[in-house]
């Protein structure tokens, strides 16, 4: 751990990635909305950019976590089966799988 | 959803990586130069930098080049501080022009 | 044909493009108005030239030969950086990745372009690519062979894409064959691509 981290995960939890359409400045890329992984590393509390990309204080500091997925489960079938994507990932960003969003199965 | 077309992960179309490698004009560097002395005086984040060529419009976008990109989105964040104008910038640039004596 | 300013600066020719030409403009007036100084900028290009990644190739090297210092990179790599006399202070927060066998690491920044330049210097144009940026998250195994790096499917390929904050480096793994090498030509070995994770570092000896 980085920071102190005053999150809700912790390493080893499932996440799902939250599916909507915010506006601003978004570190959340499109192509990871709505996937299931899950908490690789707890990275701790930052500034949150989306307000510092407005000239805002950054805060209330936001968890970040390293999400890792199953290449497999973002893209389809066709990628190799022991492959990984991982992205960095803020708490307001995170749910857990089985809280609304999309009828996932997968976890 | 609203994609931003900086948000190119995933995308389909992206054909091989062009591995060539360009040597940097006297300009990019200064482009970078400029850059990181903002930021280090604290005058612009690079949170604010990153928005800014997010909302640029799509085409120039595309277009530009990776450092054409950064001076565009410094001059949309040190006008948005008040820190320069647009008019006192082209007369800057009006000015450089007459000197070299542009055709 | 080129003139010099106020500042004593030869002007570049008139041919600059309009983006190239404001840089200038912006420059003079924030020099002007006392935004930022000759000094801050000069410090910034000789900042920029120091680092290269020559920097991250000493630190893979001293790691595959002291493996206590491996250990210190992975759990506390800018405290590894300044043993080695490499200033990190610039990164806020940096991740070592180490490939193995079994594992192989890919960095890309998919949103921007964020690298780790205080230790690598700047990133490759590729690396800035649309292209690459697009297909490095769907296509890694793609984009490592036209870099010349085939992997089996019982290797994983782990793809991070930098977000945030954090800035990653990848330790790549020693090649077979380099028991005799000292830490310098080992260094010599570690080329920028294979510490962004797209290639392997180059054999020992050269391939027939």
């Amino acid at each position: 751990m980085i920071h102190p981290a005053t999150g809700r995960f912790k390493q080893g939890d499932a996440v799902r990635v939250l599916d909507e359409d915010r506006r601003g400045h978004i570190r959340t890329p499109y192509y990871i909305r709505g996937k299931v992984g899950w908490v690789e590393r707890v990275y701790g509390d930052f500034l949150n950019p989306e307000s510092l990309a407005f000239g805002g204080d950054g805060l209330p500091r936001r968890t970040l976590y390293l999400v890792a997925f199953n290449q497999a489960d973002v893209w389809g079938g066709t990628q190799a089966p022991r492959d990984k994507l991982l992205v960095d990932i803020y708490e307001h960003w995170l749910e857990p799988p089985s809280q609304g969003g999309r009828n996932d199965e997968r976890s | 959803m609203a994609r931003g077309h900086h948000d190119v992960g995933g995308l389909p179309g992206a054909g091989p990586i062009d591995q060539s490698q360009h040597e940097l004009s006297d300009w990019e560097i200064m482009a970078d130069a400029v850059n990181q002395a903002l930021g280090v005086r604290g005058i612009k984040r690079t949170d604010e930098m990153r928005r800014a060529r997010e909302e640029m419009d799509s085409e120039s976008y595309r277009n530009m080049n990776y450092y054409e990109r950064w001076i565009a989105s410094i001059e949309t964040i040190l006008i948005e501080k008040g820190i320069l104008r647009k008019d006192e910038i082209d007369r800057k640039v009006a000015e450089f022009e007459k000197k070299w004596g542009e055709p | 044909m080129s003139v010099a300013d106020e500042h004593g600066h030869e002007h570049p020719k008139h041919e600059l493009s309009h983006q190239a030409k404001r840089i200038y403009a912006i420059r003079d007036l924030l020099l002007e108005k006392g935004v930022i100084s000759e000094k801050d900028i000069q410090c910034q290009i000789e900042y920029q030239e120091a680092r290269s990644p020559a920097n991250g190739a000493k630190l893979v090297a001293r790691s595959w030969v002291d493996p206590e210092f491996k250990a210190r990179l992975i759990a506390e790599p800018k405290a590894a950086c300044a043993e080695m006399g490499i200033d990190a202070t610039a990164i806020n927060e940096f991740v070592v990745l180490e490939n193995t066998d079994r594992v192989r690491h890919m960095v890309v920044c998919t949103l921007c372009s964020c690298y780790p330049r205080p230790i690598l210097g700047r990133p490759p144009d590729w690396y800035k690519s649309f292209n690459y940026r697009q297909r490095s998250v769907n296509d890694p195994r793609g984009v490592m062979r036209e870099f010349g790096l085939v992997l089996s499917d019982d290797v994983e390929v782990r793809v991070h894409d930098s977000t945030a904050d954090i800035r990653y480096l990848v330790l790549p793994l020693r090649p077979k064959g380099t028991e005799g090498l000292t830490e310098a030509e080992l260094a010599k070995l570690v080329t920028r691509d294979s510490m962004i994770g797209v290639m392997d570092p180059l054999p020992a000896v050269p391939t027939p």
